[in-house]
């Protein structure tokens, strides 16, 4: 299966010179595996939920695990941490085979979507918390909340409870919490769910660069793609029970495998059109619902004319385009979208079509109106095909 | 909206408000007064609580009894209804934390049972708990009030505290155990700490119910040296001569504890009732 994929090279020539290189992701092909799940299955009153899922995270690696709400995700990192138990499968941490043992004997600190903070503790206490139980030594114990409280900014905070802390503090006290251990494991649920979108984008940043500068080896578990895409090394898409795919997350974005791995990922989401493979001039080109666009990609095997097909472009690949001659097909204006520094354009191509969204340069976006009727091209390059019934990438 | 009330608007409020309270203390008043009016309750007390013939009399009286023996009841008073309290906080701690976060063959039937001896008025136990505490020879004993007494102030706890429990997010123990927590570390350390405001409320109810308590006091013990208070008080209400200045004097001696252990417990009480600062 999908087991062990982190390390291996992207396929063919699919690394457009638009990916950014990905150092991290390079090292990680010899680091060794730090924390891996075989197989695990876990079903909840007979309903599964996890059908055998396979996820390795190499050492230092930052996997991020998405999947749309209730797929499992948050059920396995409690699996990996030991708050559930699997009915099958096994689980490994440092090599060591944790499947059996109870949370406090996994090395692992875990970071709650409601941060969890020990009400009746100062915040110094809630830090102190899990080495004093684990017996450290009190001069231990001070420099590394010390150094904890450095990086996080808690100093003035130390000896407020949590009650007296902002969301953002409680946050970075949840963090704090789970710095000061230096566990083999960093678990995380969500943890920026409960702040605004500002502080979430600026504690996102924070939590790469404590991990980097840790030499931690995470497990993130979120449904945001933003979070998702910019602190992976490693994107495990999980869905229906399953790792649908894994790799560097733009990686997984540019070579979706499956139809739900591109719509899942991007947003807006991708366009999706019913089509049918027909050859022109030695070309191949997929036609159908309003839509004929010319499959510029790399393939192993180009399809057969004839084969019905999905046909995936994410609106950002679809652009105005200079005349009706090179039009992939033409788009009805229902709604134009500006965003300032970019906007797009939804509608449709036929009316008994899906509905289309195409990206529109600020010139167009300020022309645009309601009921307008633009051509619009598609990149070759930049056209998913999937197999019309299995829905998996061509 | 935040403007002053006028000076009429403030009397016209003041004077419900002081009405009412006049109202709701105007008895404890007139107990007060009568506890400090010599020969007790007479043709001269008027309406207006005021002491006639002010003095300690009617305490000299309570307090004087053959012995010391007063002192006496009182101990016993404070021994059964503390002991009722630890009793009671004791056992149903572990119950209702078991109940708020396992499930287990029989808890909803161990539930339904709790419910149902509360639902009981205490009299109707009377007898056969009389029979009981002869067989075990436990009357005329503290131990054998706390026993009874433990009968209903333990489901009544255990339902309380199952309540609080409850609104102590699981994460936390989970948080606890993830640090390297046992799953008895994780109770001890994170929710005890977390349900003391509950616990302590519990244990206040615990002990006003054994010190209020009268009528199984009354049944259970025949000799004077073990009475509770409650008893002793409305012995100076004989059928034949109402002393009602000492009984004044006597219910005054009575509520200080009470009055006293709600004020140290003003705080965990507010803090009990609105089950907060529990919330991560
Ligand atoms: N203790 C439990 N008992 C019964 N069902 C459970 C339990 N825990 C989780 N489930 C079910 O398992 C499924 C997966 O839950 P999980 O919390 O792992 O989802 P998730 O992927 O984290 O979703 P979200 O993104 O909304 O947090 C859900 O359908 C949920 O109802
Ligand atoms: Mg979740």
């Amino acid at each position: 299966m999908e087991q062990v994929e982190t390390a291996r090279a992207p396929k063919g020539s699919l690394v457009s010179s638009m990916e950014t290189p990905l150092p991290l992701n390079a090292l990680a092909a010899e680091k060794p595996v730090r924390c891996e799940a075989r197989g695990i299955k876990k079903a909840f009153a007979g309903n599964a939920i996890l059908k055998g899922v396979d996820v390795a995270i190499p050492e230092g690696g930052f996997a991020v695990l998405v999947g749309p709400s209730g797929c499992g995700k948050s059920t396995l990192l409690r699996l990996v941490a030991g708050l559930e138990e699997a009915d099958e499968g096994s689980l490994f941490i440092k090599g060591k085979d944790v499947t059996k043992l109870p949370p406090r004997d996994r090395d692992i600190a875990m970071v709650f979507q409601s941060y969890a903070l020990y009400p009746h503790l100062s915040v110094r206490e809630n830090l102190a918390f899990g080495l004093k139980l684990r017996n450290t030594p009190e001069a231990e114990i001070a420099s590394r909340i010390q150094e904890a409280s450095a990086m996080l900014g808690l100093d003035k905070l130390m000896d407020r409870l949590p009650k007296a802390l902002s969301g953002g503090q409680r946050q970075r006290v949840a963090m704090g919490r789970a710095i000061v251990r230096r566990a083999n494991l960093y678990l995380f649920d969500e943890p920026l769910s409960n702040l605004d979108a500002a502080l979430r984008a600026e504690v996102r940043v924070d939590i790469r660069k404590l991990h980097d500068k840790l030499g931690a080896t995470s497990l993130y578990v979120t449904h945001d793609q933003v979070e998702a895409m910019t602190l992976a090394d490693t994107l495990w898409v999980l869905n229906g029970g399953q790792v649908e795919q894994s790799g560097p997350p733009l990686e997984v974005y540019e070579s979706p495998k499956s139809v739900f791995v591109a719509t899942f990922l991007g947003s807006p989401p991708m366009n999706l059109f019913d089509a049918k493979i027909e050859e022109r001039a030695g070309e191949t080109w997929a036609v159908g619902q309003g839509i004929e666009v010319r499959d510029g990609r790399a393939r192993k095997t180009s399809p057969a004319a004839g084969r019905a097909v999905k046909v995936g472009i994410r609106p950002h690949d679809l652009v105005v385009a200079e005349d009706t001659k090179t039009a992939s097909g033409e788009l009805h204006v229902e709604l134009v979208e500006a965003l300032g520094f970019e906007a797009y354009a939804y509608g449709w191509f036929t009316s008994s079509g899906p509905r289309v969204i195409a990206r529109l340069e600020p010139e167009h976006a300020r022309r645009a109106r309601v009921g307008d009727v633009i051509p619009v091209r598609a990149v070759p390059e930049r056209v998913h095909l999937f197999d019309a019934k299995t829905e998996q990438a061509l | 909206m935040d403007k002053k009330p006028s000076l009429l608007e403030s009397v016209i409020v003041h004077t419900v408000l002081l009405t009412f309270v006049a109202f709701a203390i105007y008895p404890i008043l007139w107990v007060v007064s009568l506890a400090f009016s010599r020969g007790g309750l007479s043709s001269s007390s008027g309406a207006l609580p005021v002491p006639h013939d002010p003095s300690f009399d009617n305490f000299r009286i309570v307090t004087a009894g053959s012995g010391g023996i007063f002192w006496l009841q009182l101990g016993n008073s404070l021994i059964v209804s503390l002991a009722t309290a630890v009793v009671a906080v004791v056992i149903a701690t572990p119950a209702a934390y078991a109940l708020a976060r396992f499930d287990f063959v029989g808890k909803k039937a161990g539930m339904g049972t709790l419910l149902a001896t509360q639902m009981f008025p205490t009299v109707a136990s009377a007898v056969p708990l009389y029979l009981l505490l002869e067989a075990l020879h436990l009357l005329d004993s503290r131990a054998g009030l706390v026993l009874v007494y433990a009968t209903t102030s333990v489901p009544f706890a255990i339902f309380q505290l199952r309540g609080s429990f409850e609104t102590i997010p699981v994460e936390l123990e989970e948080a606890a155990m993830v640090d390297g927590a046992t799953r008895t570390q994780a109770f001890l350390r994170v929710v005890l700490p977390a349900a003391r405001p509950a616990i302590a409320v519990t244990a206040l109810f615990a002990f006003m119910s054994a010190w209020n308590e009268f009528i199984l006091a009354a049944t259970l013990l025949s000799r004077e040296t073990a009475f509770t208070l409650p008893v002793v008080l409305q012995r100076f209400v004989g059928e034949h001569d109402a002393a009602w200045g000492p009984f004044a004097a006597g219910a005054m001696l009575v509520s200080i504890p009470v009055m006293a252990l709600f004020y140290l417990a003003q705080r965990q009480l507010i803090g009990g009732l609105t089950a907060g600062g529990v919330k991560g």
